[in-house]
């Protein structure tokens, strides 16, 4: 079992989503940096889709109230377990007692703490993910406060070698989208959607070749980006359909949204593009103010992205099992 | 729509017997291998599928060949009643709607409640679900920039569409009342979850209007 001690709001129990409820309306949620939350249960020997706590706001600080093996992934919030500062992208055991601290992390947006076994939180329509924008699934239906204590799955048994496992970063494991732009903008890969050719030249170009800055109103829902507006030269009659994170969508001001994990399941605002699955992570550690910048790409070569990923998922989860095999010889 | 989901967009007209067609598809499409789920919209379908597994231009192949054969078969859905105050704090934009309209609030509202709408496709937050019956005068293009509702039960006009608001949080729709009775719109631990489904019929009472 784990305590939480401290923690600001926003902090909640994520897993990989919600899949199969939108019939009701109920979007997928989930971790915003799902390959960070990934990483962390291969690295423990969980399943990738495992509940964990994505954290957003700092300081945070759990105490483990057992022996549990865990892993910190995602942005480096310089983690010290009982004053020993661990590395980033690590796992190892923690024992009853200990308290583990999360500091703000220089760059990056959401670190996420993993333990073997996984958060034991009820499964609500087939997820352990909170959906904050509307108050079910996660712990209660909410974000974690302090003294919530969370149970951790029946495998937590799973202990890892001394000294404990790390993961190469997937900043440095999977190669972004090649682009001029300077070094500090996040590069995304994007289908142009169903709009995308309804909008004159002028406004496309600006799209794809202009840097675009997510805006301080920019959360688990949806980034809200500044850049030059994009205009439709006359508005179109759009019959809502449903949408999925990384959408982006383009309202009358003509500043884009991406919808993202707790956005809302259905829109009706013209849609220029979706930033494809295997690139949302990058958005997840984006934060206000960041530059982003977009390239095209068909479903094909999204397709080929998707694999890269999963090759790096695989290669920690295997490396991760050839340390516990060795550690037990 | 991404690297994991297709829209597949019906030729033709806003209307029942298109839309019945759209949720039988959807009901084949769930049971297809290496889809994770297929969610109607309005005269719309969203199909969210395997990346690993499924090809996306051989799924879309195979959507646009079986929507010639797809059956309108009616569903069976209930009538409910809800309760409606037209107008006021919770329904500002009555007045706008009415002036594009040229009619004023109180026939604007009579108008609106005067018809039973359909659910047609669950909605932007689960619960309630865009409604399909607007009268072509009540047809009012959406805010340029969205703005705030803080609670749940109001009720919208977006364009050609119409509905109940699920969630609070901003929006581009034009309110113009709200259900006088609150109703948590979508409780997972409730049977059934939520309010309304696509099929069933909703018909507004007047409750009152606040000019």
């Amino acid at each position: 079992m784990i305590e939480i001690v401290q923690t600001p709001p926003l902090n909640s129990v994520q897993d990989l989503g919600r899949y199969g409820a939108r019939h009701y309306g109920v979007g997928t949620s989930g971790a915003m940096d799902d390959v960070a939350l990934s990483t962390g249960n291969l690295l423990l020997g969980n399943p990738a889709g495992a509940a964990g706590i994505e954290i957003q706001m700092f300081p945070f600080q759990v105490k483990f109230r057992s022996d549990v093996a865990m892993a910190i992934t995602g942005a480096d919030c310089r983690a010290e377990l009982d004053g020993t500062l661990l590395p980033p992208w690590w796992s190892t055991n923690a024992r009853a007692g200990q308290s583990l601290v999360l500091q703000a992390p220089a760059t990056g947006a959401r670190s996420y703490l993993t333990i073997a076994g996984g958060v034991d939180v009820p499964v609500v329509l087939g997820s352990r993910s909170t959906c904050l924008r509307i108050g079910y699934g996660g712990h209660r239906g909410r974000a974690l406060e302090a003294g919530d204590r969370l149970v951790c799955g029946p495998d937590s048994q799973a202990r890892q070698p001394q000294g404990g496992i790390g993961a190469e970063p997937p900043e440095a494991a999977l190669a972004a989208a090649a682009a001029d732009g300077a070094g500090d903008e996040t590069v995304l890969r994007v289908v142009p959607a169903a709009e995308h050719d309804a909008f004159p030249a002028p406004s496309r170009c600006a799209f794809w070749q202009e840097a675009w800055t997510v805006s301080a109103q920019s959360n688990r829902m949806g980034f809200r980006l500044m850049g030059t507006p994009l205009h439709l030269d006359q508005p179109l009659e759009i019959r809502s359909s449903g949408i999925v994170p990384g959408i982006v969508q383009v309202p009358p001001s003509g500043q884009p949204i991406i919808q993202l994990r707790d956005a809302n399941s259905a829109g009706g605002y013209p849609k220029i593009g979706v930033v494809i699955d295997a690139d949302l992570w990058r958005l997840g550690q984006a934060r206000p103010g960041a530059k982003l910048r977009f390239v095209s790409v068909t479903q094909q070569q999204a397709a080929e992205v998707q694999r890269e990923t999963e090759a790096y998922l695989s290669q920690v989860a295997e490396l991760a099992r050839l340390c516990r095999r060795e550690a037990r010889r | 729509m991404g690297s994991s989901a297709l829209l597949f967009q019906a030729p033709g007209a806003l209307d029942l017997a298109n839309q019945r067609r759209i949720w039988a598809l959807a009901r084949q499409v769930a049971g297809w291998p290496g889809i994770r789920e297929a969610a109607p919209g309005m005269s719309n379908l969203l199909v969210i599928f395997e990346a690993q597994s499924c090809d996306p231009e051989a799924l879309q192949a195979r959507l646009l060949s079986i929507w010639s054969t797809v059956n309108d078969t009616p569903e069976a859905g209930r009538l409910v009643e809800l309760p409606v105050i037209y107008g006021g704090e919770l329904g500002d934009d009555l007045g706008l709607v009415a002036d594009r309209a040229g009619m004023t609030p109180r026939e604007t509202a009579q108008l609106h409640a005067s018809t039973d709408y359909v659910v047609f496709a669950p909605g932007s937050s689960p619960g309630f679900g865009y409604l399909f019956g607007l009268d072509p005068r009540l047809f009012t293009p959406r805010k340029n920039e969205p703005v705030l509702r803080k609670q749940t039960g109001t009720i919208a006009i977006g364009g050609i569409q119409t509905s109940i608001g699920a969630a609070a949080g901003p929006s581009g729709w034009n309110a113009i009342g709200c259900l006088s009775e609150p109703l948590v719109p979508f409780d997972p631990h409730r049977d059934p979850p939520s309010v309304l489904y696509p099929g069933d019929r909703v018909r507004f009472r007047i409750e009152a209007i606040v000019a």
